[in-house]
């Protein structure tokens, strides 16, 4: 798999880029606009990463080049812009998702993940680690072939967590995602410990060779075993 | 007292005072005229009188005043030699008034054929009494005139005067800082006026320049304060995930992610609030607030297990109102977060939602807030560190924003009641 990152500032470029490499993806960058449009137009990306503001033109002109030629799908948009009007510039140009800086690193990777997803599977949405086959679209899970029902909320932590699999996961980052942006203060988010105990339980009764272990201070790891 | 009045007060009592002494002075002064005028006549009816008894002996036997004016006695030479002519004032009866009546008496002497005869000519005088009275009343009324037209002037002339003063007035009663008002000059020829106004409109829009330059640095640096933040916690998460790391050394980075993630939410908080007062949320549509504060609950729900607190709802009215979204969400969710926050094991949450309010209402602390502090920035009332201080300012910065009344109830339990009827 192959990603371009078009992104201006140096630091949330590098960072993008390790944990990217950390997935197995094999990551390029382009830092302006010029250099971003050689790119897309001399090679083929399975995701690409744009920046909306860039040195020497608009980001959103790099997607309608992509339109153009035809290699609009797979854009996430990342703007520092919390703009409605470029989100739906955006989104009608053809770009798949729009993602406001700052964002968790491990938030991108799920999206990241599930536009290569939609890509791969022609649509068919599957991701799977060891025995466990989650479906985020039909929001069905299998276990060993069997499947587990669980709550709305744990089905949701497991989706992120596998998503990001072997990767430490911020529990704001989780919070954020499952519990959505108002759940910010709230008490050092010691609730979430509570279904991830109750996740832990379920997986293992029905066997499943995913654990997701505690990082302490820091948040949660699936691993599987 | 306005200014009209207080300069009238003052008129009021300097004229009282003037006219009174220039009352007393111009009494003085006609009395003395006319004793003065009163005098000669008497002298030169005694000349005229004198001539006469030369010519016609029987005017020395008027002895009596009786229809005439003058006496005529005989007197010893002795006492009218001593005599000079003395003007006086004396009361006399006068039948036509039925009173005694003051008159002003001459007394003379004079000698015809060796024979000296005592001479009192009379002439009916002013009755002082009547004049003052007169005088008293006259002034009276020039007074009350003086004061009726000064007032008229005052309202209709100094009104209209000072009508620009009063119209800079109102503008600058009604100004508040950071409610987007300009003060807008105003009509006049009068040269202080005009100095007035343009120091107030200097004066304010450099408070404004410096108000709005403040509140943009604040976004600005918090706009500016938020990617480096970010790109803090993912490196350290990268470094966290880096298999060289020791427990403890886990363990401080563990402990710095949490500090930059406080920052980063009082930085969002901060910036969230400097937005809605730069007006940053012009989109409005209608909120249907019942449905908002359901899908908050829901939202809420395991937040409030985990603290094992209930929240109940109690719908008494459909409350719907225009404003941002975000903004709905954020005034409900903060005001609901904080009533589970500072909330005690197994407490309850009541949402009361009627025709043009709602109430949050929660057990906790038996002790009342302080209702002046509670809703400025960084004010805590508890140690703890996951508490930005911001939640209630940026309530506050909402309700005012869209001009919402927000009261806080005490009655053993803590409640917030927002009224979007203003």
């Amino acid at each position: 798999m192959k990603l371009l990152i078009i992104e201006d500032e140096q630091d949330l470029r590098e960072v993008i880029q390790q944990s990217l490499e950390m997935e197995k993806f094999l990551v390029e960058t382009a830092i302006d606009y010029k250099s971003a449009l050689d790119k897309i137009i001399s090679f083929d990306y399975d995701c690409i990463l744009l920046d909306i503001m860039l040195p020497g033109g608009n980001g959103l002109d790099l997607l309608q080049e992509l339109k153009n030629l035809d290699k609009s799908e797979n854009v996430i948009i990342i703007s520092a812009k919390d703009s409605l009007d470029d989100k739906l510039k955006g989104l009608n140009l053809g770009a798949d998702d729009y993602l406001t800086k700052p964002f968790h690193i491990a938030e991108l990777t799920a999206r990241v993940k599930s536009v290569l997803r939609r890509k791969s599977f022609h649509g068919k949405n599957i991701i799977e680690a060891g025995n466990v086959k989650l479906d985020p679209e039909e929001r069905t899970l299998f276990i060993n072939e069997n499947p587990l029902l669980l709550n709305r909320k744990e089905f949701d932590i497991l989706t992120y967590m596998l998503v990001n699999k072997n990767r430490l996961v911020n529990k704001t980052s989780l919070a954020e995602h499952v519990w959505g942006d108002h759940m910010d203060e709230a008490d050092d988010y010691e609730f979430i410990y509570s279904q991830i105990k109750n996740l832990r339980k379920k997986l293992k009764d029905n066997q499943a060779t995913v654990e997701i272990h505690a990082v302490y201070g820091i948040g949660y790891k699936l691993v599987q075993g | 007292m306005n200014l009209l009045n207080y300069t009238l007060k003052y008129l009021a009592f300097a004229l009282f005072g003037i006219i009174s002494v220039w009352a007393v002075i111009f009494y003085v002064n006609m009395l003395d005229e006319v004793y003065d005028s009163l005098d000669d006549g008497l002298d030169n009816y005694k000349l005229l009188i004198i001539e006469k008894a030369h010519q016609d002996s029987s005017t020395l036997t008027r002895t009596e005043f009786a229809e005439g004016n003058y006496e005529i006695r005989e007197i010893s030479e002795k006492s009218a030699l001593q005599m000079k002519d003395v003007h006086k004032d004396t009361l006399m009866y006068m039948q036509f008034e039925e009173d005694l009546e003051p008159v002003r008496i001459l007394t003379t002497a004079f000698k015809r054929d060796d024979r000296y005869y005592e001479l009192k000519v009379i002439s009916s005088m002013v009755e002082e009494d009547d004049l003052i009275e007169d005088l008293f009343y006259s002034l009276i009324w020039l007074y009350i005139a003086m004061l009726a037209s000064i007032l008229i002037v005052n309202n209709f002339l100094l009104k209209k005067v000072w009508k620009p003063f009063y119209t800079l007035l109102d503008q600058l009663k009604n100004f508040r800082l950071g409610k987007n008002q300009t003060i807008g000059p105003v009509d006049t020829d009068v040269k202080e006026f005009k100095v007035l106004n343009d120091s107030v409109i200097s004066l304010i829009n450099h408070t404004l320049e410096i108000y709005n330059s403040q509140k943009q640095f604040i976004e600005n640096a918090s706009h500016e304060i938020q990617t480096p933040i970010a790109i803090s916690i993912n490196r350290l998460e990268l470094l966290a995930e880096k298999s060289e790391m020791t427990e403890s050394g886990l363990e401080t980075v563990g402990q710095v992610i949490q500090h930059l993630e406080r920052l980063k939410r009082l930085n969002k908080s901060l910036l969230l609030l400097s937005k809605i007062e730069n007006r940053q949320f012009e989109e409005t549509e209608e909120i249907n607030i019942n449905q908002v504060i359901n899908d908050l609950k829901e939202e809420f729900t395991d937040f409030a297990d985990f603290k094992d607190v209930i929240i109940s709802i109690y719908e008494k009215g459909q409350l719907k109102v225009i404003m941002q979204k975000d903004l709905a969400s954020v005034l409900i969710s903060n005001l609901l977060k904080n009533a589970i926050v500072h909330n005690h094991t197994s407490g309850n949450v009541d949402i009361e939602i009627g025709e043009g309010y709602f109430k949050i209402i929660n057990s906790g602390s038996t002790v009342a807030l302080d209702e002046n502090k509670i809703f400025r920035r960084f004010f805590k009332e508890s140690a703890d560190k996951n508490n930005t201080g911001l939640g209630l300012a940026i309530v506050k910065a909402i309700a005012d924003r869209y001009g919402f009344k927000m009261q806080y109830l005490f009655d053993g339990r803590h409640g917030f009641e927002i009224n979007l009827k203003s």
